[in-house]
């Protein structure tokens, strides 16, 4: 399978104090499947991802390759880079309930995404948001269209990135640990609307998560992090039942040791 | 919203009710009794028992405390504040002119101010760090921390007397306004583009800012959605300047000779003209309870979630 993406050397720092976040990290995207990156709190997962949109705050510099389809992000102009943020490269945001503008109706932030990346009128990218929405179970999309953030559940809001998503077809999605804020039911139906909405548009997509069950679930393959590092990657199974490095075979163990006391309360696998 | 703006109207009714109240309360607290005060004012070489008897008659002052306050009040709202004790003018016809001065002074400069305050504060808030941040806020601190009598007699030694340019004093023509709304400006904006800087710096944190950024908005837009959040804070600041300058142009209006309130009240409070007093003070409340009103309407237009808190 040919790489849509690879990332060659990445470094980032914080200008201020020098200190590196990201120490030479190098890893490919094919095109089609799902990598998932895994870490604790503070591994940098974040961070990394951001450094291939070139989204980190401006006390915090990068420097390494970045290859998109042949095209170096790190060197592109930032009007060639905007072009591509949200057209090629699709973020969705782990909290839905800060994600939009709270003083705006959510419906402004679509429409504005919208006029800025196709020439359509405004009566067509109308109906193709709502096609997409009740796509991902979005009853009443013109409702919701014109309902504030608060308005929302956190779900409600997650599932309305993913529809932008869907309307947009991005290259690559990246979701930045967009089941984290949700209650395990949400959690659930998103899942479900990540795996739909790689079927449908066929992208590639970066999942941060530290949810091993789901990115068990929707990963083809992983890269595990630490402090700033990537110590492991590889095939998803691989990685969950031979894992080479100390620091997995932990992650591993203790998700096992979870779901079996789960499974042991609710008198399955007896 | 149409629910809130009545609500929130209505709301200002009792709180206009207790401060007309408490104005008349403390006026009338005072030991010097008003009937003496309008004698000695009329030149009255003598004052007799009788004669106090006589003028409290006269004024009303005989009749029961609640009373009083209830005619007051009344009459009150129909713009008729009784008589100035000193030269026996309806209050109206003194403090009306003078009040509709100061207005026009203090909307020009606030107009100014929200201009100055967002101009500067969204510049530093954009290039924090840089030298225009820092110069600006450098600056505006000098600026700030000089006295406003002291600046604006500098300014007329300056401007209107060495280079001739406008006029020293009074309220002759629309160049009178320059150098005062110039340094009530410089005072205010002072302080209020820091605000803003900071609540614009602290948006631009915001996850909707990076998901404006990952969406590819451009960062005019973006910058548009930073303001609009970030002016929230800053409107119910603004909301409280208005009355905030209408009552404190005193200095600014000895200093420039402008007929406005400031310059009458000194001269009431001197003369101890009760009626002249307690029309200021009620009257700059009324201004407060205004504007207060005003902006938690417009804040409510700007913040969806603050229409459903009444």
């Amino acid at each position: 399978m040919k790489n849509i993406l690879e990332v060659k050397n990445l470094m980032v720092w914080d200008i201020v104090s020098g200190k590196k976040i990201i120490q030479n990290s190098s890893f490919d995207l094919k095109a089609g499947s799902c990598l998932a990156i895994v870490g604790e709190s503070g591994s940098g997962k974040s961070v990394t991802c951001r450094a291939i949109m070139r989204l980190n705050s401006t006390s915090l510099q990068q420097s390494g390759d970045i290859i998109f389809k042949g095209e170096n992000i790190n060197q592109l102009s930032t009007k060639e880079l905007r072009k591509k943020r949200g057209k090629n490269l699709c973020m969705i945001l782990q909290n839905g309930m800060t994600a939009f503008d709270p003083s705006c109706v959510v419906g402004v932030h679509l429409r504005e995404t919208l006029a800025e990346h196709f020439d359509w009128s405004k009566n067509e990218a109308e109906v193709r948001m709502k096609s997409a929405m009740e796509s991902v179970m979005l009853i009443n999309p013109t409702e919701i269209m014109n309902k504030y953030p608060h308005q929302l559940s956190g779900g409600m809001l997650q599932r309305i990135m993913i529809a932008l998503a869907i309307v947009l077809e991005p290259d690559i999605i990246i979701a930045d640990e967009p089941t984290t804020a949700l209650d395990t039911i949400s959690q659930f139906e998103v899942v479900d609307q990540f795996i739909n909405l790689r079927e449908r548009i066929g992208c590639s997509m970066i999942f941060i998560s530290h949810d091993l069950g789901v990115v068990r679930k929707i990963a083809d393959e992983v890269l595990v992090m630490k402090d700033g590092k990537i110590i492991e990657s590889g095939n998803t199974e691989k990685i969950f039942s031979g894992a080479k490095h100390e620091y997995t075979k932990y992650l591993v163990s203790t998700r096992m040791a979870l779901s079996n006391n789960f499974k042991r309360i609710m008198g399955e696998g007896q | 919203m149409g629910s809130y703006i009545v609500k929130r109207i209505l709301v200002s009714v009792p709180l206009l009710l207790i401060i007309s109240f408490l104005t008349f309360v403390l006026i009338n607290l005072s030991p010097l009794d008003p009937a003496e005060v309008v004698l000695q004012a009329q030149g009255v070489p003598e004052i007799t028992e009788e004669l106090l008897e006589q003028t409290k008659e006269e004024l009303g002052l005989d009749k029961p405390f609640i009373l009083r306050y209830f005619d007051w009040f009344i009459s009150s709202l129909q713009l008729d504040f009784g008589e100035s004790y000193i030269n026996g003018k309806p209050v109206w016809s003194l403090i009306g002119p003078a009040f509709l001065n100061t207005l026009k002074l203090t909307l020009i400069s606030s107009i100014a101010i929200i201009f100055m305050s967002i101009l500067l504060g969204v510049t530093c808030a954009l290039k924090e760090g840089q030298v225009i941040d820092k110069s600006i806020r450098g600056f505006s601190f000098v600026l700030t921390a000089m006295p406003s009598y002291w600046l604006a007699t500098i300014m007329i030694w300056y401007v209107s007397v060495k280079l001739d340019l406008l006029p020293t004093s009074g309220m002759v023509s629309y160049s009178s306004y320059i150098l005062p709304v110039i340094v009530i400006t410089i005072s205010y904006a002072g302080i209020y583009f820091r605000n803003i800087r900071s609540s614009m710096l602290n948006n631009l944190n915001e996850d909707y800012v990076l998901y404006g950024r990952a969406s590819g908005l451009p960062e005019k837009k973006i910058t548009m959605h930073i303001l609009r959040n970030s002016l929230q804070v800053s409107i119910s600041i603004f909301g409280m300047a208005i009355p905030i300058i209408l009552g404190s142009t005193v200095v600014i209006e000895n200093v420039f000779a402008w007929p406005g309130l400031g310059s009458l009240s000194v001269k009431a409070i001197l003369g101890r003209d009760f009626p002249i007093i307690q029309a200021y003070v009620l009257i700059l409340a009324a201004a407060f309870v205004l504007f207060n009103t005003i902006s938690d309407i417009i804040n409510a237009f700007m913040n969806p979630k603050l229409r459903n808190d009444l």
